[in-house]
């Protein structure tokens, strides 16, 4: 290129020509101010910096971890234990504070529900839902109707130990006889039976069949159920007469729960986790709607008084 | 470095600008907006405001912990942030309306830019001297002296800079408060990073930066450029009024062939950004109008009419090259783009005044809880939950009732009651200025509809009473 001695100005913009042209099309010489240059340097000295500081260059079986040692992974680690640390004199509260006094601690007790929904999306989904609405054979937590009971203390007590787990002496245990399969009762009799239950849960009207019933289930299920098919809490048996039913109230479904029983089974958490959660997961399932208050011990009534 | 044929060097060294002291109109003007400005940025978060005990009483302050923006009368609340966006909007349309009627005059006079900037050399003529002192001392070699008032020069300017990003946080805390903190070292450390992050840039662009932020880094010059019309005022040099230039004895001896203009250089030398006006309008030329001062002194000495250099238009400007005589400047202003932008500017503000003063004070809320819908309970009811927040804005407590219209045989109760406590209505007590949330429960006999539209309805019991009203949704199996 020859070099173009002659300065040529823009008429337009009063501004000189860098001296090259394509197709009429010329550059005007604005340059850029010296201390951009220097910016660029600066980010160039920091880029460098950081690919020696920080993770950078992938490798074959590995990349280059940087002076720092820094990592994506270890900083979330890091974060994790931070937060941990930090609500670790929460849990210890929670786990020092008697569940049952855990309601006169509003602030305490805010924290066990939210603590115990997080656990709750790990540990219970599986089984009742992330709504804790259940499934058939799955109980609904958000209703008012407990199997073993639905105040703070029952609830945390069903979660530690569990039901019906085998080598558990303190697990919760029922065992219904599966009345037909075990012949304890015969075809016609199973049907009656649930000719009644029918009646007492108020979704059939009274016939032979429930009336033959009546007198198989005080002598065969009213130990456990009562007589009049409330249940009993104490020994995990359903009240039969609610609009709540744990498998189904049809008479099909009925039917095949006399006919077999049923054994559904919850893990014991005690050997899981520790006493803070179990008291949080107790504290949320108490939250959902259908928690009971605890009740008022004799003793405690009379101490009351003042 | 690589060399481009026929060319200088690729980047440009920065030519120092080193503005002389002038006095006149203008520069009297730029004195006072400068007052006023920097009273207000630094006076603004210490002026009190009396909310009564339930609100801040710091007049001015954008509450980000509580998301409440406070400014004298009015609060805005985070749901009613396009109020601020309406303020942007406006501020907007006031540049527009700036611009098209007094051209770059936001620029010359009341950007912080410029105020700044402004400071900062005022600062550096008390230390260095006035234009020549200041060339002189800059090209003189480092010695014991020149180090010596460089480094008053940065003191000063530091502590400029350090008062200037510090004051920024008082807008966001109440003022004397962080003011106690901030000197125990008991305020939080975000106040001590803004402080640092704005103490440096105040100190590099007014310090060291200046000019090159307008000409370089700034959009709103180029924005500013495309806005201008051939009916904005800007400052012109009036040629045909100056041409051919020449020195006062040139002139005497021909005076037939020189203008006004002698060539003193007094516009280049007081200008802030280092142009010389006299080549016409530029993007360098943030409209000052230094020059108008320095140039107007200057044909007083020369016995020579003022206005060598003046705000005009380029309509003017045409109309005097041709003769014509010289119009009021206040008669430009007033024309159809103008005062379109005035009716839409002043459009938005009542607008907006009038939906602040019409606002309710009082607002529910209801999200129906979506996992389980709906719950069957032992007695055969469907029970549905729902996040119930009542907002209450004014700067005390107030009692509230919230019922539900449209469901029939509903009973309502809290996450904090008991179901045997259930009624047909919520009594509650919102605190000043917050949102309640309640977690209501909602039981309705099973048969219905599967999916039944109410309303929920909540009225303040006190004497001012008022209320609001959420549609919400009833699920059953």
């Amino acid at each position: 290129m020859a070099d173009d001695t002659e300065k040529r100005i823009d008429a337009a913009t009063g501004t000189e020509l860098k001296g090259h042209e394509w197709d009429g099309i010329a550059e005007l010489d604005t340059p850029l101010p010296r201390w951009w240059l220097w910016t660029f340097y600066a980010c160039i000295l920091f880029a460098i910096g950081y690919v020696i500081a920080y993770p950078a260059i992938p490798m074959l079986h590995d990349y280059t971890r940087g002076l720092t040692g820094w990592s994506s992974r270890g900083a979330l680690a890091k974060e994790l234990a931070a937060r941990e640390a930090e609500v670790a004199p929460l849990r210890r509260a929670i786990a020092d504070t008697a569940i049952t006094d855990l309601p006169g601690k509003p602030q305490l007790m805010q924290a066990a529900v939210e603590g115990g929904r997080a656990a709750f999306k790990v540990h219970c989904v599986q089984c009742h839902g992330s709504g804790a609405a259940g499934a058939k054979g799955y109980p609904n937590l958000n209703d008012d109707d407990w199997l073993w009971g639905g105040d703070l203390a029952t609830i945390e007590q069903t979660i530690t130990h569990g039901v019906r787990n085998p080598d558990h002496a303190e697990t919760r245990v029922s065992i219904m006889p599966a009345f037909g399969r075990d012949q304890l009762l015969t075809a016609a009799q199973v049907n009656d039976v649930v000719a009644h239950v029918r009646v007492i849960s108020r979704q059939d009207k009274p016939s032979p069949a429930s009336q033959r019933g009546a007198q198989l289930f005080a002598d065969n299920c009213a130990v456990c159920h009562g007589p009049d098919g409330k249940g009993t809490r104490a020994l995990g048996a359903p009240n039969l007469t609610d609009g709540i039913w744990l498998y189904g109230g049809d008479t099909d479904t009925i039917h095949q729960t006399v006919w077999n029983s049923r054994q559904g089974v919850m893990p014991r958490w005690d050997d899981k986790l520790d006493k803070a959660t179990i008291r949080m997961l107790a504290a949320y399932v108490h939250s959902l709607g259908g928690g009971e208050a605890t009740p008022v011990e004799a003793d405690n009534a009379t101490t009351a008084q003042p | 470095m690589l060399m481009p044929a026929g060319s200088g060097d690729l980047y440009e060294k920065r030519k120092g600008v080193y503005p002389k002291a002038v006095d006149g109109f203008y520069r009297r003007l730029k004195w006072a907006i400068m007052a006023v400005t920097l009273i207000v940025y630094w006076g603004t978060p210490w002026l009190r405001w009396d909310r009564g005990p339930y609100a801040p009483d710091q007049a001015v302050l954008i509450d980000l912990a509580h998301r409440r923006f406070y400014m004298f009368a009015i609060e805005i609340w985070p749901h009613e942030f396009y109020y601020v966006a309406g303020l942007l909007i406006m501020a907007g349309i006031g540049l527009f309306l700036l611009t098209s009627a007094v051209g770059r005059a936001w620029c010359g006079y009341a950007c912080p830019q410029t105020v700044w900037t402004d400071l900062f050399q005022h600062v550096e003529r008390f230390i260095d001297g006035d234009r020549n002192a200041q060339i002189r001392l800059s090209h003189a070699p480092w010695n014991a002296a020149k180090l010596a008032r460089r480094m008053a020069k940065w003191t000063i300017w530091l502590a400029i800079a350090f008062a200037t990003g510090g004051a920024w946080i008082f807008y966001f805390a109440d003022a004397p408060t962080l003011q106690h903190q901030y000197w125990t070292g008991t305020a939080a450390p975000v106040a001590y990073a803004t402080t640092a992050l704005l103490t440096a840039t105040t100190l590099l662009l007014g310090g060291f930066m200046r000019e090159q932020v307008c000409i370089y880094m700034c959009p709103w010059p180029r924005i500013q450029t495309a806005m201008l019309d051939e009916k904005s005022l800007v400052v012109t040099y009036k040629e045909w009024r100056g041409e051919k230039r020449g020195s006062v004895k040139k002139a005497q001896a021909n005076p037939d062939q020189f203008g006004d203009c002698i060539d003193c250089n007094q516009c280049v030398a007081v200008c802030p950004t280092g142009i010389d006006i006299r080549d016409g309008a530029q993007v360098g030329c943030i409209t000052c109008a230094l020059c108008i001062d320095a140039c107007d002194k200057v044909m007083a000495q020369v016995g020579r009419p003022r206005g060598l250099i003046d705000y005009c238009t380029q309509d003017d400007a045409d109309r005097e090259r041709q003769g014509g005589a010289p119009r009021p400047a206040l008669r430009t202003l007033l024309r159809p783009r103008t005062i379109a932008y005035l009716t839409i500017w002043v459009g938005i503000g009542a607008a907006m005044l009038f939906m602040l003063t019409a606002r309710t004070r009082i607002d529910i809320s209801a999200q129906q809880d979506r996992n389980p819908i709906f719950v069957r309970l032992s007695d055969g009811a469907i029970r549905n939950a729902y996040t119930v927040k009542l907002r209450n804005m004014e700067a005390r407590p107030r009692p509230m009732e919230v019922r539900v219209e449209g469901l029939d045989g509903a009973r309502l109760w809290t996450d904090a009651m008991a179901r045997e406590q259930a009624d047909t209505r919520i009594m509650t007590s919102v605190p000043p200025d917050s949102v309640a949330r309640l977690r209501i429960f909602i039981a309705a006999p099973a048969s219905g509809p599967p999916r039944q539209d109410f309303s929920f309805t909540v009225r303040a019991t006190d004497r001012e009473g008022g209320g609001d009203r959420e549609p919400a949704r009833f699920e059953r199996p």
